[in-house]
């Protein structure tokens, strides 16, 4: 068992040590996310309610995610290393759960910057929001990566992903913008942990059989 | 076979026109078409699951072709419960779309997610892979229908105001009967024309492996 | 992390690991009957029959475009057949391959790339045997630099070093002299010279390099 977690750990440390050298992937995310915040006021008009502004944040948020999400399996797939991770004696799931928690980590650094700006243009960050956030990173990085793996040994995978990924995140909106703004924020943010439970058990089980050939 | 799903289904229309509903006329009629097809769209994709299971646990190409034709038979009834749905709306209450029908909404996402499935394998190179790529995503479909349908509750509360509300009919015995019948149809439908897809495309498997081991 | 010295390939024993016991030379170690494979429509192998022995050293020829790859990267567990049996009597964790690809991170020092595939392998006292291999093959040098920087050569002489880092009993080679330079292929060279027990497979459309340590033949058309 603790054979499994270094496994996980040695190859979330391998992407982690791989974005720091290139930082590729979270310069991007942070920019794309202000200026989509940055857009958003000009898109939203003058009296515009907290739902609205912070439904503009979890679109926001969303998106920048799929820029982490899309990148996640096809470095590895144009350079064939994802080859050397199936052909390792490793746990297949390992390499789930190893890309999982970098995606999670860049997601944690995009919103380090990104609620700082919404409250600084928009409304203040409440704890709902942030616990919220949390929970709904989960969901999005657990079903984002298998559907980012699936994406890329495909044709069109950039446009392919978005495509796969949107739907299943529609109920993530929800409750992260229900956690956000409604009265009673509990309901949401039990609905979003039961949602991460049912996802992220079935990512984690089905990784095998989409990574394999 | 066909032929017998199709009288089945002719006689459940012949069979609606029977009870007329005092309430709301014509357009209680709809109901006996979209929610069988609701019905039936929902029991496609479940079939469609379970074929994937069948292909993850065992192999094959088999089950793959019988999980993709279900769920394409899924997607064309999804479509038509859409359209029924949007029809009824705009006689009861002169919408085509309404939000607040929980129905509806969850067919929409349905529909795009399995949309998404059929990208998918247009764009991933024939294989076991694609097999079980596919499998693995209409697995995920259907456990999407409850959370999706709970997600959708959830919102109502928060965004769109609940302006609309239909109750469903109350039924006495003809109306149940012709609700059965209806259903039976087009569960017959779905079945024939899941069959008559499925041989097809087996057809069409077999004369490729033939024409490989020719060539 | 210092290299350790001098290197005894003459008893067959690797520095660094406890000696490794290979199985019985002589049982089958492959096995494959009317092995096939299919992209899309098209059959890229087909009616493939084969059988490796532990200990042999089988040499897959044909021109290319005749399967040899393919037919690797089913053994090796990367591809699965759409038509026949294939037994591999090995487990994942005793399998080395060199394909096309070095499957070496760019980004990533010569050292952070084998540690990482030590972890994976739990190879014991990964330091020294990743030294060893990096010594043995002309990369110490280099061993701190980013493989995006090395030569062709340098690449293919890493992916020497992931394939036989946790000592394989079987290993599985695709074309490996074509990307080597010369230094690169004298090494390889002695070391299948001394392959003893461990069974090698290799894939080349100019056989005549390995040829005199051929125990086994397939020739693809």
């Amino acid at each position: 068992m603790s054979g499994y977690f270094a496994d996980v750990a040695a190859l979330a440390r391998k992407d982690l040590l791989v974005e720091l050298r290139t930082r590729d992937t979270v310069p991007a995310m942070l920019l794309f996310v202000v200026s989509a915040l940055v857009v958003f006021h000009f898109a939203l008009p003058e009296e515009s309610s907290r739902l609205a502004a912070s439904g503009m944040l979890w679109i926001a948020l969303l998106f920048t995610a799929l820029l982490a999400l899309g990148r996640a399996f096809v470095g590895e797939r144009d350079q064939g290393t994802i080859d050397g991770l199936i052909l390792a004696p490793c746990d297949r799931s390992a390499i789930w759960l190893g890309k999982t928690l970098s995606v999670l980590a860049f997601l944690l650094f995009a919103e380090a910057v990104a609620l700082p700006a919404f409250a600084l243009f928009y409304e203040s960050v409440t704890w709902e929001l942030v616990a919220g956030l949390a929970l709904a990173n989960i969901g999005i990085a657990s079903v984002g990566t298998l559907f980012g793996a699936m994406a890329a040994a495909a044709r069109a995978r950039e446009l392919l992903l978005p495509l796969l990924f949107l739907p299943v995140a529609i109920p993530l909106i929800v409750g992260g913008l229900g956690a956000t703004v409604s009265d009673d924020p509990g309901r949401y943010l039990a609905f979003l942990g039961v949602y991460d439970l049912i996802f992220a058990i079935l990512s984690w089980a089905s990784f095998e059989y989409v990574v394999t050939e | 076979m066909t032929a017998a799903a199709l009288l089945v289904a002719g006689l459940g229309l012949a069979l609606f026109w029977a009870p007329e509903d005092a309430d709301q006329g014509i357009s209680q009629k709809i109901f006996y078409v979209h929610v069988p097809v609701a019905l039936t769209a929902y029991a496609a994709f479940f079939w469609a699951a379970w074929k994937a299971l069948r292909l993850l646990w065992k192999g094959g190409d088999r089950y793959d072709l019988e999980s993709y034709t279900a769920v394409h038979m899924g997607v064309i009834f999804g479509v038509l419960t859409l359209v029924t749905g949007s029809i009824w709306a705009k006689v009861s209450w002169g919408h085509w779309w309404v939000w607040s029908e929980r129905q509806l909404t969850l067919f929409l996402i349905l529909f795009l997610f399995y949309s998404a499935y059929f990208m998918l394998r247009y764009s991933t190179d024939p294989g076991p892979r694609r097999a079980r790529t596919s499998a693995v995503y209409s697995l995920f479909g259907v456990v999407l229908i409850p959370v999706s349908f709970m997600a959708i509750r959830l919102a109502e509360g928060l965004i769109h105001p609940v302006v609309f509300k239909r109750d469903g009919p109350d039924m006495d015995g003809t109306m149940f009967l012709t609700f059965c019948v209806c259903l039976a149809a087009m569960l017959a439908l779905a079945g024939g024309l899941y069959l008559l897809e499925l041989s097809g495309k087996r057809a069409d498997a077999n004369l490729r492996d033939l024409r490989e081991r020719l060539a | 992390m210092r290299p350790p010295h001098g290197d005894t390939l003459g008893s067959g024993r690797r520095l660094g690991i406890p000696e490794f016991d290979h199985p019985a030379v002589g049982r089958p170690i492959v096995r494959a009957t009317g092995l096939g494979r299919r992209f899309g429509g098209r059959p890229v192998l087909s009616g493939v029959d084969l059988e490796v022995a532990a200990g042999d050293f089988f040499v897959l020829t044909g021109p290319n475009g005749s399967g040899k790859t393919t037919l690797l990267r089913l053994l090796v567990g990367l591809l699965a057949p759409t038509a026949g049996t294939l037994e591999v009597h090995a487990e994942r964790r005793s399998v080395g391959f060199l394909g096309h690809e070095p499957l070496l991170y760019r980004e990533l020092t010569a050292v952070e790339n084998l540690d990482l595939y030590g972890r994976l392998y739990r190879i014991p006292e990964r330091r020294e045997r990743i030294g060893m291999l990096l010594e043995r093959f002309g990369l110490w040098d280099a061993r701190a630099e980013v493989t995006a920087t090395f030569s062709r050569g340098m690449l293919q002489r890493l992916a020497l070093c992931r394939a036989l880092l946790h000592d394989p009993e079987l290993l599985l080679l695709d074309e490996p002299f074509s990307a080597l330079d010369a230094e690169g292929a004298e090494l390889l060279d002695a070391e299948l010279a001394v392959h003893g027990a461990r069974t090698i497979v290799v894939a080349s459309h100019q056989p005549e390099r390995v040829a005199a340590l051929a125990t086994g033949r397939l020739a693809l058309i």
